[in-house]
């Protein structure tokens, strides 16, 4: 069935435009996506205008610019694990479970997605940070403190992200059919089984994309961070973060390193999305 | 916390759509300042007084707008607050200012150059660096050399920021070295590490313990170390309330406007190197 769906997807690239499946939008709603696809375009057209290519070469060989997208990558990908290991469990729960006060429960945690994220950032510090709720004590047991630490970079990322790992992966499951799950029961599958062998299978295309968008939300987060975690070349700052600096003191660079970021993001997203939808 | 912040003294009426708008499409477009409807035509100060003042500046110039606008009832004074060189690059890039404040000449210089002030920039107040620690100074520190050692959890404003190359400079002066926790975006960033508990030191403008009131207490670093910060002063060109900015800025540089500056922590302009001890002398 994806397989269908995706080679619609594909098709048209290169050719006339071609309607596919389905009744054509009115006019107007053609018009007003135009303008939103203009909306969401015209920014980074000007980055690309902005920036000047001249000085890429040099930027690329900069230790500290290359220490920023290290750690961005390897922060990025630690949340999206964290993210992986943690939310789909949670999907599961809030998918298969009803429970008094859920709607709440389900709420607040799915808030980070709303809330502005330097506010996260205070919240983290006011739970891990020395003085917080749970940071206080374990620093007075082991005189560990997480701020400034390249753990608080992947706990602020993993908090802004891993919500929308949650939300995909939940209306995911809520899609699939349950008499399969049901039916596999009755062969006599173990949870376990039916988890590995028949929900996560199915769930692989909204996985993917919870993925996707988790990771994206974690390498682009910058609020969380500089609050919770701090800035520190080669422990706490990230892409965003050289950028955000950057822009104090040279908004050439920080245009290129803009660009350095969307790019590695585009080649991580598709490079993604084609290996998992493939494998749907 | 970060980027701008917009007060509006002394009753908030917000920013207005026309401001909004004006700045949007300035920002875009570059350079095509938009012309407010509602700028007055008389040479008396009243109407609305876009200020751009760095963010070591909030409480102060909050005290400022306020006691400006108690002698000018009719002037609204609105206070766009962020580092200076966000600030200088906005005012560059059309967005609509009538007076500016950085917290560091150079800032001051490059919108100079740019062609985007009505007058020279004149010094209207001086700052030196403090150490602020935690209220009571539990880990007992009294000075630069105290700060290089490697247990401590110390925080300093980024190189980027004018405070941040004045730290810099003072602790290679003082031949300290340090290994800082983090390097913060802004000096107000950097104080709040100490106020709110996470850091046990940081290196912040006097006027910033000033500031900050019972959350973190100041120790002075030796005068010898110590640097002077400039603070620059001018009206904006193309400015839409051109009587109001020149009223504002020779309230700041008089003596009301000098009193609430010191009452904020800040030197005297007549501190600055190479100024002549006559503080008052009229503009060239």
């Amino acid at each position: 069935m994806m397989r269908t769906t995706r080679r619609t997807a594909r098709g048209g690239s290169g050719g006339p435009i071609v309607r596919s499946a389905g009744v054509a939008p009115p006019r107007t709603a053609t018009l007003l996506g135009l303008v939103a696809l203009a909306l969401l375009l015209l920014p980074l057209a000007g980055l690309l205008v902005r920036t000047p290519w001249a000085g890429l070469g040099t930027l690329l060989t900069d230790p500290s610019v290359l220490r920023a997208l290290r750690l961005s990558l390897l922060s990025s990908f630690a949340a999206l694990a964290l993210s992986t290991i943690l939310g789909v469990p949670l999907a599961l729960v809030f998918a298969r479970y009803d429970f008094p006060g859920k709607a709440v429960v389900r709420a607040l945690a799915v808030l980070p997605m709303v809330l502005p994220p330097v506010v996260g950032g205070v919240g983290l510090l006011a739970a891990f940070g020395r003085r917080g709720i749970v940071g206080g004590p374990i620093e007075r047991l082991t005189g560990v403190s997480v701020p400034f630490t390249p753990v608080a970079v992947v706990l602020a990322a993993t908090f802004v992200a891993m919500p929308f790992l949650i939300v995909t992966v939940e209306s995911g499951l809520r899609l699939l059919d349950h008499r399969l799950e049901d039916a596999a029961a009755t062969l006599g599958a173990d949870r376990w089984t039916i988890l590995r062998r028949v929900v996560l299978p199915l769930l692989l295309p909204s996985l993917a994309a919870g993925m996707a968008l988790c990771w994206a939300r974690a390498l682009g987060e910058f609020g969380a961070t500089i609050t919770f975690a701090g800035n520190l070349p080669g422990r706490t700052q990230t892409m965003p973060l050289a950028v955000y600096l950057e822009l104090e003191r040279s908004p050439d660079a920080a245009y290129l390193l803009s660009f350095v970021l969307l790019l590695v993001s585009v080649v991580v997203l598709v490079a993604l999305r084609d290996r998992f939808l493939r494998v749907a | 916390m970060f980027g701008n912040r917009n007060r509006v003294i002394p009753r908030a009426r917000g920013l207005s759509w026309t401001t909004v708008i004006a700045t949007l499409g300035a920002l875009t477009l570059g350079g095509c300042a938009g012309t407010a409807p509602d700028a007055p035509d008389d040479a008396t100060p009243g109407g609305e007084l876009i200020v751009f003042a760095a963010a070591s500046l909030t409480e102060a110039f909050d005290a400022l707008a306020e006691a400006f606008t108690a002698d000018h009832p009719d002037a609204d004074v609105i206070l766009n607050l962020a580092g200076s060189q966000v600030l200088a690059s906005q005012i560059n890039d059309g967005a609509p200012a009538d007076v500016f404040a950085a917290a560091d000449p150079f800032q001051m210089q490059q919108v100079g150059e740019a062609g985007n002030l009505a007058a020279d920039a004149e010094v209207f107040a001086t700052n030196r660096l403090m150490i602020a620690v935690e209220p009571g100074n539990p880990l007992g520190i009294h000075g630069l050399a105290d700060l290089a050692d490697p247990e401590l959890v110390l925080v300093l404003p980024a190189e980027e920021v004018p405070a941040g190359r004045y730290a810099r400079d003072v602790l290679e002066a003082a031949g300290v070295s340090v290994t800082p926790s983090s390097l913060e975006r802004d000096v107000r960033a950097t104080r709040s590490r100490v106020a709110l508990g996470e850091a046990d030191a940081a290196i912040v403008y006097a006027s910033d313990v000033a500031a900050a009131g019972v959350e973190v207490e100041g120790v002075e670093i030796a005068a010898a170390d110590n640097v002077v910060a400039m603070y620059p002063i001018a009206p904006v060109a193309d400015g839409r309330n051109p009587t109001t900015a020149e009223a504002f800025v020779a309230f700041i540089l008089a003596e009301d406007g000098q009193r609430i500056l010191a009452s904020h922590g800040f030197g005297a302009r007549s501190d600055a190197p190479g100024s002549s001890d006559t503080s008052d002398e009229p503009e060239a």
